[in-house]
């Protein structure tokens, strides 16, 4: 399983997903069949230009396809185990998912472009059986048998250095039955500008595409100014284990994400030794990033976009995620306080819990004495139940919210890609209108040794404009589909949140029952 | 009603007194004493009569500046209505107006009155307890100017200014920390009262320490159910805008936030209540027990004085007799004060400790209950959610 330890200052929570074990083969058909577009997906985004082979493509499709579906946990990961049986079955439902995809079954959801996607890219290899089987058979070998995962853990934050050149070095463990790592289990130490430079290099390939590129963790000058020199308190305690499960989550939905996890660059990050270093991350910094995407957004509402029919749904769309982005800072704003106000509880109750304490040990009474000392014990304890639960509010709500608000902020970014697209698009088709003007004036005017030209010209930018039709038609197609699937992701993502912390919040409860109903007695024997 | 600060103080049927109800106007508090006697000193055996804030003062201070009560704990003056909490929380709601929901308005103003209201609860409460300390006290409940006080059909208050010319506040006037010197300073003979001294000196600025980090701790839960409404209509606005199984979670969620709200509100009153009340309401009573020391060692000191005096004269050989008079009137004094402050201070002590048993008892059983409910609300809500 993986080593997870992690830096918790108080209490290490543990966060446990049932494991999903198909047992039949009808589960495993609606395992697959739910998520049968993913598939296709992850094919496609393998033929854009990405090197690994088209054997190893249906194959780590098929379990990355398992590991999005198990990327439910943030510290403790769970595993999907197959069985030989259902092995066989998951060959079954591949085919019948691709034959399937011919007839759009199950297109609904993605719309009418989408069969744009379907039939142009699909490659010819993947429809021989024979590269299935063969796929399936390597599984079978496979030595730790049943398991497809993929499980990241970042955890044991060193200071290497000292003073303002120091800096914290993390150590990246993966464990992974996936063929395309060198590896089972391997682990790294990566620092974080090693993670804002993964980041700039994903961005730099696959945003243009139109995907929700997952934002890193935020920068600050504070935090790290403190930990370099040194102050060994509370405090550059906390920021270094908030900034260790930013980073492990972090690297989470980067390989939650089906082509992002194909990445090279996400290889190597994982497997590399040793890590050039990244340098100019100071743009992405958060304030830098957010400046970014802001800059982006703007332009785009400059540009006066008139855009066709079928994008109603694109609109709408954005306006959802604008409306819902403001909605969760101001929702992250109120868990924030609440946090503080859970800290201060817990320092007044602590106050209290001397302050009775010394009543106690003045009180004449004998039995009174004994009961205030006692009362002052539950109040420590109290104490101790708050700084958990302001632990628990912290990282499994506030942090939560804080990611998906910078998250709806990438899935706008993506939305501002396509429009670049479109607008590369209207671009090239007004300059073939020109050329082809050009070209009219030209036979008109009687000049054919300019007219080879034109003609080049027009065969040209008409390629252009159908390259850019393309281009737009795919962009369109996958901004949709990491829409809903972003979507699907935080949906799953809130539910397990929200049930986490109100069980966080049960724990407490319970631990509170036991410490008063432990203090009656004594309240009772004051005599 | 049985009020817990104080044991339970209407054991004698022959003068009941309660405040069975109060009218708040801006600032001031009209409460309406409602007498039940037997007792033939009273013209009627069941009547009310309509009392300021500023009458109880007058009673407290006339029974205070009273010589023959020296030797007795006088019951604390009840402290002066205070609504400057929830009247800033209006204030600041008022300015807010704008920047919430119609729900989230709607729930503090909600919220807001039940806090106007438990100040007026604890208000009426702390005069109700002054009045049955009095009369439950032999001594006291037989004071004219406490009958006065129930009986007067018309308005105290030119008595009362009457009563501030006579008197000139002379106890009142004097430094209340010379109270400690001189408590401190006196050789004290009498074992029973050094102990006395020694224990109510510390215990009395420990437990105005610990009241006011009740307080503290108090405002700090009461901040976090606020925190609770905030997070809950945050929530459901989020919820009102989505379609899916998100809307639904985080529906469910601010459900779950506004109960939790309505019992960590509940558990912030009840510690208020029981502890903090009781705490502040001791602190007072310990005040009132320093004072009868105060006034103890000030009878010593006389005595002592007294004794110089006598000396002096029988040196001199002239005034004897006033001397020696003096002498055995400041000693009669001292002995009675000794006598009666002793009762007072033993009869304090079994009274503190059995106040204290109560209420710690019946915050316990409210904690639990509190977090019992909390316990059956998530599990509820975790099963909910799950089964989604």
């Amino acid at each position: 399983m993986v080593i997870s330890c992690n830096l918790g200052i108080v209490f290490i929570y543990f966060l446990q997903s049932k494991p999903i074990t198909p047992t039949s083969a009808p589960d495993e058909g609606d395992i697959f069949s739910e998520e049968g577009s993913y598939i296709r997906s992850d094919v496609h985004h393998a033929t854009n230009g990405l090197h690994s082979d088209e054997e190893l493509d249906l194959f780590t499709g098929i379990s990355l396809h398992r590991c999005t579906m198990t990327r439910n946990d943030i510290m403790v990961k769970c595993y999907l185990s197959h069985q030989h049986t259902s092995v066989q079955s998951l060959e079954a439902t591949v085919e019948l998912t691709l034959t399937n995809t011919t007839s759009q079954g199950r297109r609904e959801i993605i719309g009418p472009t989408a069969s744009a996607c379907n039939t142009t890219h699909v490659p010819n290899s993947i429809l021989k059986p024979s590269i299935v089987t063969k796929t399936m058979e390597e599984l079978e070998e496979e030595e730790s048998g049943d398991q497809f995962e993929l499980n990241i853990a970042v955890t044991n934050p060193e200071k290497i250095g000292d003073g303002m050149n120091a800096y914290m070095s993390y150590k990246v463990s993966t464990q992974t039955t996936l063929p395309m790592f060198l590896n089972k289990t391997f682990s790294v130490r990566r620092r974080f500008s090693d993670f804002l430079g993964l980041y700039e290099k994903i961005s730099a390939k696959h945003s243009l595409l139109g995907c929700i590129i997952p934002p890193p963790p935020q920068k600050s000058v504070v935090g790290m100014t403190k930990v370099k020199v040194g102050k060994e308190d509370s405090s550059s305690a906390e920021f270094v284990e908030k900034r260790r499960a930013a980073l492990e989550r972090y690297l989470q939905r980067v390989v939650a994400h089906p082509s992002l996890l194909q990445d090279p660059d996400v290889r190597e990050f994982l497997e590399r030794d040793e890590l050039p270093r990244a340098v100019n991350t100071q743009a992405l910094s958060g304030p830098g990033l957010l400046k970014m995407i802001n800059r982006a957004s703007d332009a785009v509402n400059k540009m006066t976009i008139k855009m066709n029919e079928s994008d109603n749904w694109f609109e709408s769309k954005l306006q959802e995620v604008e409306n819902e982005e403001q909605l969760l800072r101001r929702l992250h704003a109120a868990v924030d306080s609440l946090v503080n106000h859970r800290k201060e509880l817990c320092i007044n109750t602590a106050v209290f819990s001397k302050i009775v304490a010394m009543l106690g040990s003045v009180e004449e009474n004998s039995a009174l004495s004994r009961a205030l000392s006692q009362l002052a014990e539950v109040e420590d304890k109290m104490e101790q139940l708050h700084q958990q639960q302001a632990f628990s509010d912290f990282f499994i709500l506030a942090e939560l919210l804080a990611d998906y608000v910078r998250l709806l902020g990438a899935v706008r970014c993506c939305f501002e890609q396509r429009m670049k697209v479109w607008q590369r698009l209207q671009e090239a088709q007004s300059t073939l209108q020109k050329k082809r003007e050009a070209e009219a004036k030209l036979l008109w005017a009687n000049k054919p040794e300019k007219l080879q030209q034109a003609k080049d010209d027009i065969n040209e930018w008409e390629s252009k404009v159908s390259q850019y039709e393309r281009d737009f038609e795919r962009v369109t197609c996958t901004v949709r589909k990491e829409v809903l699937r972003f979507e699907k992701e935080k949906a799953r993502d809130f539910k397990q949140h929200i049930v986490k912390y109100l069980e966080s919040l049960l724990h407490t409860q319970h631990r509170l029952v036991k410490c008063w109903e432990a203090f009656l007695p004594e309240a009772k024997a004051i005599a | 009603m049985v009020r817990s600060v104080s044991v339970d103080l209407n054991n004698d049927a022959s003068l009941v007194i309660d405040i069975p109800d109060a009218l708040c106007e801006r600032d001031k508090v009209k409460f309406t004493i409602h007498i039940k006697t037997t007792l033939s000193s009273f013209q009627k055996s069941e009547f009310s009569v309509p009392r300021q804030h500023e009458d109880f003062i007058w009673l407290h201070d006339t029974i205070v500046e009273t010589e023959e009560y020296a030797g007795l704990i006088i019951p604390p003056a009840p402290p002066k209505p205070d609504f400057e909490g929830p009247r800033e929380k209006m204030h600041k709601l008022g300015e807010g107006e704008s920047s919430m929901t119609k729900e989230e308005y709607a729930k503090m103003k909600q919220e807001l009155e039940a806090e106007y209201l438990a100040v007026f609860k604890k208000t009426v409460q702390v005069h109700e307890v002054f009045l049955q300390r009095l009369s439950s006290h032999p001594m006291f409940r037989k004071d004219r100017n406490f009958q006065i006080f129930l009986e007067y059909d018309q308005d105290l208050t030119v008595r009362r200014k009457n009563a501030k010319e006579m008197f000139g506040g002379f106890f009142k006037n004097m430094v209340k920390s010379a109270d400690e010197v001189l408590i401190s300073g006196v050789k004290e003979v009498d074992e029973f009262f050094e102990q006395e001294k020694i224990f109510l000196l510390d215990y009395s600025s420990k437990i105005k320490d610990a009241t006011a980090k009740a307080e503290k701790m108090t405002r700090s839960h009461k901040n976090v159910a606020d925190d609770y409404n905030h997070i809950s209509g945050a929530m459901n606005s989020i919820a009102a805008d989505n379609n899916t199984a998100f809307k639904k979670h985080l529906e469910k969620c601010a459900e779950v936030f506004e109960k939790l709200r309505k019992l960590e509100d509940r558990v912030a009153s009840d510690q208020e209540l029981k502890l903090t009340e009781l705490l502040r309401y001791y602190t007072r009573d310990i005040q009132a027990a320093k004072d009868l020391l105060y006034r103890r060692a000030r009878a010593l000191a006389d005595y002592e004085n007294s004794n110089k005096t006598l000396d002096k004269a029988r040196l001199k050989g002239k005034d004897i007799a006033q001397a020696e008079e003096n002498q055995k009137q400041c000693l009669r004094k001292f002995d009675k004060l000794s006598e009666s402050g002793k009762k007072e201070l033993t009869s304090f002590k079994a009274r503190r400790v059995v106040a204290f048993r109560k209420n710690l008892i019946e915050m316990t059983e409210l904690e639990i209950k509190h977090a019992k409910n909390s316990m059956s609300l998530l599990q509820g809500s975790i099963e909910i959610l799950n089964s989604n």
